[in-house]
C-alpha cells in the first residue's frame, strides 16, 4: 500500500543508470548503454504509474481531500531544536503528477535517443547524464524538505550544465552551458536567501510544518514574519519574492530568460527533456508547492508572479515571431508557455473554486510537457534529416517525413489551443482563471495565444509546406540515404502525439487543486470562443503568409522595421547583461578585487617570506667558521649574563 | 718592605709582562720563549707560596714538556723565522675591550668579597702528605682520579699518534 | 706595603687569565692560540693554589686539582699539536682564518 520502498526506488533507478554507465559505460557497455538505461527507466516509469494510481485512487484521498503524505523521513543534519535538513518523501497531487510527467517524457527521450544519438562516441556518457538528470528531477519533486529541494535544484542545474555542454568541443556549447549555469546559480542565490528567511521565521525547514506555520491565521510565526518589514514590504513577502527569484531563474522568466535560447546548443532530445518538459517547470513546481504561503500570507508576491509570467509570455511570443532557427523558436515558445503557467498561479486564490488558476497551471504543465516534448522530438527528426537548424534550409518536407508531419501538426494544433486537443482545455482554464481575477492579464494572455498560434504555424508551414529552392536536390539525395529515422525515433513521437491529443480529456480538477478538494472545472462555452477565435486568426494569418513561398513576410517586416529589429535581436537582453557584467561588474568589482588579491594579500604573504629570508641571511653571517669569533661571542655573552645576574637580579 | 714582598712583586711582574709579550709579539719563536718565562714566573710564585712540589711539577711538565712540544711543532710547521701577519685593528680593539671589561668585572667582585676560610691547623704540603692522600682510598683519597688520569694520558697518547699519522700510501 | 695576600694573587691570576683571553681572540696562528690557552690554564692553577694556601690550609684538595689540571693540560696540548699537524698537512698553513670550512 503506502510502501515507501518502491517510491524511493523511482529516483534511485535512474541514479543506478548514472552510476553504472558513468563508471563502466565507456569500457564495457559501449553499445548497450542505451538499452540498459531505457530498461531501468521503464521500470521507474511503471513504479511511478503504480504510485500515482495508488495515490489518486486508493489511499491519497482522506475525507474527500487529497492529503500531503510523508511516507519516509529521516533527519540528516540537525541545526537546532526545530530546524534540521531531513531527507524525505512527500506525496501530494502535484508530486504524483510530476512523477508521471518526468518518467514518461524521460522514457520517450531515452527511446528516441537510441536512434538519434546512435554512432555518438560518448553514447554511454550521454545516457549516464540523462540518468543523473532524471534522478535529480524526480528527487526534487519528491522532496519533503525545502533544503532538500534546494540540493536537488542545484543538482538539476549541474545535470543541465553537463547536458547542454555535451558537445564540449564546440565553443558555442561551452559558452551556453556556462551561461545557463551562471544565470541559474545567480537566481539560486535569491532562492537560498529566501529559504533562510523562511526557515528563520517558521523555525523549520520541513514543507508541511513550514506551510502550516506561515499560513494558519494567528500563528506566532506568521505574526512575526508579517510585522517585521523592510522598505514597506513585510519580511515574509520579501522571502517569497526571493524564492520566486530562484524559480524565475530556473524557469527562464523575464528578466532571467537569457540562458534558455542558448541552451539549445545541446542535443535535441536533451532540449526535449530538460528545456521543454521538466527542468524549466521546476520553478512553476516550486511556486505551486509553496502556493498556500504565497496566496494566504504574501499576496503581493503573488502579484509579482502574475505580472512576471504575463510579461514573459508576451515578450517571448513576440520574439519567436522573428526567429529562424527552429530550436530557438521552440525555446521562446517554452518561455511563453511557462509564462502562462506562472501567471495562472499568479492570479489564483487559495481554496475551492477560486483556486482555479492553480489547477489550470498544473494542467497546462501536464499538457505542455506532452506537446512541447513532441515538438522538440519532431524538430529533432527534421534536423536529423536535413542536418541543419535553420528554417531556410527546410520546406516541403511533408512528403519525406510523414509521421513527423502528422505528429508535429497535432502538437501545433494543441499549442495553438484548438479543440479537441490538449492545449485547448488547459489554456481555456487558464484564461478563465485570469478573466475572473485580473482583466489586464486576461487580455495579455489572449493576445499572446493568438501570437502563439501564428508563430507555431509559421514554423509548421515553413518546415513542411513552402518549398525552399535548393531543397529538391537536398531532400532527393538524402531521402534515399536515411529515411525518416528508425522505429526508435517514431515510437516516442506517436506516443506523445496520442498524449497531446487525448490528455485534455482528463478531469484534472478532480485530482489537483490548491487545497486538495476536488475542483469541478466548469466548461463555459462563452469563455472558449475568444481563445479559439484568436488561435484560428493566427493560423490563417500564418497560412496566408507562409504556406507558399512569397515576399509578403518581408514587406510586413519592413513596415514595422523598428519593432521587428528589436524582436529579432531578442530585445537586446543579452547585450544588456553583457554590458553590465563586462563594464560594471568586471571593471568596478572584479578588477579591484583581483588587484587586492594579487598585491595586498599575496604581497603580505610574500613580504613575510622575504623578511624572513632577509633576517635569516643576516643571522647566517654569525656562523662564519671562525673559531675566535665564536669564542668572542661566548665571552661577551658570559660577561653580559654575569653583569645581569650580579647587578640586576634581586 | 720585606724581602718576600719584593720577590713577590718581581715574580708577578715577570709573569705578567712575559704573558703580555707572549700574546703580543709577532715572531712566533719569541712568543714561545716568552711563554716559557711566564711559566717560570708562575713556578716562582708557587715557590714563594711554599708549595715546592707543585712548583717542581710545573717546571718539569709545563716548562720542560709542553713548551718544548710547542717549539717542536713550530719547527714542524716551518714557521720559525718569518714574522706573523698582524691582526685587523678592529679585532684587536674589540678583544682588548672585551678582555678588559671581563677583568674589571671580576676584579670588582673579588675585591668586594670577604673570603672566609678555615681556622684549623694547616697541613703541610710536603711530599709525604701528598703521596698518602693521592693514593689513599679513604674518603678524601684521590686514587680513582689518579687512575682515570692515567687512562686519559694513554688515550691522548694513542689519539695523537692516530691523528698525526701520515696517511698510508696506496698499494697499487 | 702590606704583606701580599690572597687578593694580590687573585689579581695576578685574573690578569693572567684575561691576557690569555686577549691572546686567544687576537692571534692568527693556531700555535700561538694554544699558547694563550696554556696561560689561561696556568691562571686557574694559580687560583687553586692560592685558595688552598690562604683559605683552606688544612686540606690539600686545591693542590690535587692543580696536579690533575697540569696532567690534563699536557694531554690536551699534545692532542692539539697533533691536530695542528694534521691541519697543516691539508691546508699547508696554520692560519686559523684559513680553516673556516664549517660555515654557512
Amino acid at each position: 500500500m503506502l510502501n515507501a520502498t518502491y517510491i524511493v526506488l523511482i529516483p534511485l533507478l535512474p541514479l543506478a543508470a548514472f552510476l553504472l554507465l558513468g563508471l563502466f559505460g565507456r569500457k564495457y557497455f559501449k553499445n548497450s548503454s542505451g538499452i540498459i538505461a531505457t530498461i531501468l527507466l521503464l521500470a521507474a516509469t511503471v513504479l511511478a504509474m503504480y504510485t500515482a494510481y495508488g495515490y489518486f485512487f486508493e489511499y491519497g484521498k482522506v475525507n474527500g481531500i487529497y492529503e500531503k503524505l510523508v511516507p519516509l523521513k529521516y533527519t540528516w543534519l540537525q541545526f537546532s531544536e526545530g530546524v534540521s535538513i531531513d531527507m524525505g518523501v512527500l506525496l501530494d497531487p502535484i508530486t504524483c503528477m510530476m512523477l508521471l510527467v518526468i518518467t514518461f517524457v524521460s522514457l520517450m527521450v531515452h527511446i528516441y535517443s537510441l536512434a538519434y544519438m546512435k554512432g555518438e562516441k560518448r553514447f554511454a556518457t550521454y545516457y549516464s547524464f540523462l540518468g543523473l538528470f532524471t534522478f535529480s528531477m524526480l528527487a526534487l519533486v519528491l522532496s519533503s524538505n525545502i533544503f532538500q529541494i534546494y540540493i536537488f535544484w542545484e543538482l538539476v542545474g549541474v545535470s543541465s550544465f553537463l547536458l547542454i555542454g555535451f558537445y564540449y568541443d564546440k565553443p558555442s556549447a561551452v559558452a551556453a552551458c556556462k551561461k545557463a549555469f551562471i544565470v541559474t546559480r545567480f537566481a539560486d542565490l535569491g532562492f537560498l536567501i529566501g529559504i533562510l528567511m523562511l526557515s528563520f521565521y517558521a523555525g523549520t525547514l520541513d514543507f508541511n510544518t513550514l506551510v502550516e506555520r506561515l499560513t494558519s491565521p494567528g500563528s506566532a510565526e506568521l505574526n512575526t514574519a508579517l510585522s517585521s518589514s523592510f522598505m514597506g514590504i513585510s519580511a515574509l513577502t520579501w522571502a517569497m519574492i526571493l524564492v520566486f527569484m530562484g524559480a524565475a531563474g530556473k524557469s527562464a522568466m523575464f528578466p532571467l530568460q537569457i540562458w534558455l535560447p542558448d541552451a539549445m546548443e545541446g542535443p535535441t532530445p536533451v532540449s526535449a527533456l530538460i528545456h521543454a518538459a521538466t527542468m524549466v517547470v521546476a520553478g512553476v513546481f516550486l511556486v505551486a508547492r509553496l502556493f498556500p504561503v504565497f496566496a494566504l500570507s504574501a499576496p503581493e508576491a503573488l502579484q509579482l508572479v502574475a505580472y512576471v509570467g504575463a510579461i514573459s509570455a508576451l515578450l517571448a511570443a513576440i520574439i519567436a515571431c522573428t526567429q529562424t532557427d527552429i530550436k530557438r523558436i521552440l525555446a521562446f515558445s517554452t518561455i511563453s508557455q511557462i509564462g502562462y503557467m506562472m501567471f495562472a498561479l499568479g492570479v489564483s486564490k487559495y481554496g475551492g473554486e477560486s483556486g482555479l488558476g492553480y489547477t489550470a497551471s498544473m494542467f497546462h504543465l501536464f499538457t505542455h510537457a506532452m506537446f512541447k516534448a513532441l515538438l522538440f522530438l519532431g524538430a529533432g527528426s527534421v534536423i536529423h534529416f536535413i542536418h541543419s537548424n535553420e528554417m531556410k534550409d527546410m520546406g516541403g518536407l511533408r512528403k519525406y517525413l510523414p509521421v513527423t508531419h502528422i505528429t508535429f501538426l497535432i502538437a501545433c494544433l494543441a499549442i495553438a489551443g484548438i479543440p479537441p486537443f490538449a492545449g485547448f482545455f488547459s489554456k481555456e482554464e487558464i484564461l478563465s482563471a485570469a478573466y475572473q481575477n485580473n482583466i489586464i492579464i486576461y487580455w495579455i494572455g489572449l493576445f499572446t495565444s493568438g501570437l502563439t498560434a501564428f508563430y507555431m504555424f509559421r514554423l509548421y508551414f515553413g518546415i513542411f509546406w513552402s518549398k525552399a529552392p535548393s531543397l529538391k536536390e537536398r531532400a532527393g539525395g538524402e531521402a534515399h540515404a536515411h529515411g525518416e529515422g528508425g522505429f526508435a525515433m517514431l515510437l516516442p513521437l506517436i506516443l506523445l502525439g496520442i498524449g497531446a491529443a487525448a490528455a485534455g480529456f482528463i478531469p484534472f480538477g478532480n485530482f489537483v487543486s490548491s487545497d486538495g478538494t476536488p475542483l469541478e472545472s466548469p466548461f463555459h462555452l462563452n469563455m472558449t470562443i475568444a481563445p479559439v477565435a484568436f488561435g484560428l486568426i493566427g493560423i490563417f494569418f500564418a497560412m496566408w503568409l507562409y504556406k507558399k513561398q512569397n515576399n509578403k513576410p518581408d514587406k510586413i517586416a519592413a513596415s514595422i522595421n523598428g519593432l521587428y529589429k528589436a524582436a529579432w535581436n531578442k530585445f537586446y537582453f543579452d547585450e544588456l547583461y553583457l554590458f553590465v557584467t563586462k563594464k560594471i561588474l568586471f571593471n568596478l568589482v572584479a578588477r579591484p578585487a583581483a588587484w587586492i588579491d594579487k598585491n595586498v594579500v599575496d604581497g603580505l604573504v610574500n613580504a613575510t617570506g622575504n623578511t624572513t629570508m632577509f633576517i635569516s641571511k643576516k643571522i647566517k653571517g654569525m656562523q662564519s667558521g671562525k673559531v675566535q669569533q665564536y669564542a668572542a661571542y661566548f665571552l661577551v655573552a658570559a660577561i653580559a649574563m654575569a653583569v645581569l645576574f650580579i647587578y640586576w637580579w634581586k | 718592605m720585606s724581602g718576600s714582598t719584593i720577590i713577590f712583586y718581581m715574580l708577578a711582574a715577570l709573569t705578567l709582562v712575559s704573558g703580555l709579550f707572549a700574546v703580543g709579539t709577532r715572531q712566533i719563536f719569541r712568543a714561545a720563549i716568552f711563554l716559557l718565562f711566564s711559566l717560570i714566573g708562575v713556578a716562582g710564585l708557587y715557590f714563594w707560596m711554599q708549595y715546592e712540589f707543585i712548583a717542581a711539577v710545573q717546571i718539569v711538565v709545563y716548562v720542560g714538556g709542553i713548551t718544548v712540544l710547542i717549539i717542536f711543532s713550530i719547527f714542524l710547521t716551518q714557521q720559525a723565522g718569518e714574522k706573523m701577519p698582524k691582526q685587523k685593528l678592529t679585532r684587536q680593539i674589540f678583544s682588548a675591550l672585551a678582555a678588559f671589561c671581563g677583568f674589571a668585572l671580576i676584579i670588582l667582585q673579588v675585591f668586594q668579597h670577604t673570603f672566609i676560610g678555615t681556622t684549623n691547623n694547616a697541613e703541610e704540603p710536603n711530599v709525604t702528605n701528598i703521596g698518602n692522600q693521592m693514593l689513599g682510598v679513604n674518603k678524601s683519597g684521590y686514587a680513582l682520579p689518579f687512575e682515570v688520569v692515567s687512562m686519559l694520558l694513554l688515550a691522548a697518547l694513542i689519539g695523537c699518534i692516530v691523528i698525526a699519522m701520515k696517511p698510508k700510501p696506496q698499494t697499487v | 706595603m702590606m704583606q701580599p695576600g690572597l687578593y694580590h694573587i687573585l689579581f695576578i691570576s685574573t690578569a693572567l687569565f684575561f691576557i690569555g683571553v686577549f691572546g686567544f681572540f687576537t692571534r692568527r696562528n693556531l700555535i700561538t692560540m694554544l699558547m694563550s690557552v696554556e696561560l689561561i690554564l696556568n691562571s686557574v692553577n694559580l687560583n687553586f693554589i692560592a685558595f688552598n694556601k690562604y683559605l683552606w690550609a688544612d686540606k690539600l684538595d686545591g693542590l690535587f686539582f692543580t696536579i690533575f689540571i697540569i696532567a690534563i693540560a699536557a694531554a690536551e696540548a699534545a692532542v692539539a699539536i697533533a691536530i695542528i699537524i694534521n691541519l697543516y698537512r691539508s691546508h699547508h698553513s696554520i692560519d686559523v682564518d684559513n680553516a673556516e670550512e664549517m660555515k654557512y
